[in-house]
């Protein structure tokens, strides 16, 4: 069972939070042109790397907000959680 | 190579079983090989096989980081299907269930292929109607489907959940009679003592460090037991996929995620089928020892941690429970986890790269079992002619570009809904 800290309600268990993946993405500026091969990287590539990860989770069954976290995809160990508007405060 | 058989079996009975042959030999690496095969899965050992067999390519080494047989290949529920809707995967996976119906005597091994059918449950009408859809574009491609409705299911199972008030009532199934189970260690062991009686040198403890590559073209791999020079590289490493990648600087629409399995204790012979729970993500069948063999949905988040967590198990356990009321007794006897290759569209990716020399074999998601025959099959032929053949033309890397991907399931690029 992971323990996830909400950036906003704290400490909680795993069963109250759903995954939302790699969050180092960035979605193409609306309204600016961009090529197809950009879109497709968008939508289909991302980052898996074995170690740290940016990624971002919902805390579906609490304050339902999105929150960043940093996490470890070979130990599962959660060193951060922050704000979507924020850093890391590694 | 000694034959296997009950003739060699009464032999070596008679003197106590101590004079077999060794299955496959344990050979220091050569300092050049025709092609080298990095991962001594399921994949990896059936493509040496068939470049071996196939092509006449027997200068061949397998790399494998741990010991053969130890990833993905001996961690999945063992499931044999090729109940596809899609043209690209019903031929692809039909062709594989023709591979598993002689696969015990083509490697004079017994892999036990037990077509003992795959029945999915439906839970409605709509779910009828899909199924009704999905076995006759089966049966337009050539591939065994039978609708079957509750009636008929009572019958076969009598044990599930049929009550009228339950939450997920049992509307009827689809079942492909010719899908079931295969031992899966066998699978890898009877690949790997075919491969190395052919010449294939199978190297165990043997990691991939880097791969050495000029002008666009790999010439050699190095590795944790020093380098190897080699034209062509094989990459069957399912989870560790993107691992090899980044050092090839490729990026790949791929995610690595843990999926777990569990077993019950042994019980008396009851389930006589596979069988999928529709309304969740369950699915289910009892192995030769008479455990329940159980599987379901993935963790949910990446990790290239081989075990994972209670949350999901208990989803899962809970899935199964609404279809088979009665395994409530049952007690766990262990559970644990493979890494999965997800890919963006749910479909392999079988193709070259763009370094020359280097072929790609990944994406399997859930189904990489199943499709050990064909895999090494057309990747063998994708690596000894250094073009696609026509059963893997569409599983290419172009697609996610193109826009031609394979959603099956129609989950999106998102692995961890499906």
């Amino acid at each position: 069972m992971l323990e996830i800290r909400c950036p906003y309600c704290g400490k909680r268990s795993q069963n109250e939070f759903s995954y939302g993946g790699d969050g180092n993405i960035k979605r193409p500026t609306l309204g600016e042109e961009i090529n197809t091969k950009d879109w497709d990287d968008f939508v289909y590539f991302r980052d898996n790397p074995r170690g740290k990860h940016t990624e971002l989770w919902h805390h579906t069954s609490g304050c339902r907000q999105w929150f960043k976290a940093s996490r470890d995809t070979a130990t599962h160990e959660i060193f951060a959680t922050c704000k979507m508007n924020e850093d890391f405060n590694e | 190579m000694q034959k296997y058989s009950i003739f060699s079996l009464v032999k070596n009975a008679l003197s106590n079983h101590k004079d077999w042959e060794v299955a496959w030999k344990d050979p220091e690496p050569k300092k050049e090989y025709d092609v080298v095969i990095v991962g001594g899965g399921g994949h990896g050992l059936a493509t040496a096989y068939y470049l071996a067999k196939e092509h006449g390519i027997t200068n061949v080494a397998i790399l494998e980081k741990g010991w053969i047989g130890g990833g993905n290949v001996g961690r999945n529920t063992t499931i044999l299907r090729s109940n596809y809707m899609f043209d690209s995967n019903s031929h692809f996976y039909e062709f594989g269930m023709k591979q598993w119906e002689t696969l015990s005597q083509e490697l004079n091994y017994n892999v036990m292929y037990s077509p003992r059918g795959i029945i999915n449950l439906a839970h409605s009408d709509a779910q009828m109607n899909a199924y009704a859809r999905r076995g006759n574009s089966m049966r337009l491609n050539g591939i065994d489907a039978v609708l079957l409705g509750r009636d008929e299911l009572k019958k076969m199972i009598p044990f599930a959940d049929f009550s009228d008030t339950c939450r997920f009532p049992i509307h009827g199934g689809l079942m492909q009679p010719r899908g079931g189970t295969a031992r899966h260690d066998a699978v890898a062991w009877g690949y790997a003592r075919q491969a190395d009686s052919m010449g294939v040198d199978i190297i165990q403890n043997c990691e991939v460090t880097g791969f050495d590559v000029t002008d666009g073209k790999v010439s050699g791999v190095q590795t944790s037991r020093g380098s190897i020079k080699t034209k062509k590289v094989g990459l069957c490493v399912a989870g560790s996929t993107t691992l090899l990648a980044d050092m090839l600087n490729m990026r790949l629409p791929i995610e690595a995620h843990v999926l777990q399995a569990c077993v019950s204790e042994p019980v008396k012979p009851l389930l006589d089928h596979v069988v999928t729970f529709g309304a969740g993500h369950f699915y289910c069948s009892q192995s030769d020892k008479g455990e329940m063999v159980m599987g379901g949905d993935l963790d949910g988040y990446n990790s290239y941690a081989q075990r994972g967590n209670m949350p999901m198990i208990q989803h899962v356990l809970t899935g199964g429970l609404a279809v088979f009321p009665n395994f409530s007794r049952l007690k766990m006897l262990r559970t644990w986890g493979g890494i999965m290759d997800m890919s963006m569209d749910g479909s392999p990716i079988i193709d070259k790269t763009h370094i020359d020399g280097v072929y790609l074999n990944c994406g399997w998601c859930y189904g990489g079992f199943k499709a050990t025959p064909c895999s090494g099959w057309v990747f063998a032929h994708t690596i000894a002619k250094n073009e696609v053949h026509e059963l893997n033309a569409d599983f290419n890397l172009e697609r996610f570009h193109s826009g031609k991907i394979i959603d099956e399931k129609g989950v999106g690029p998102k692995p961890w809904i499906g």
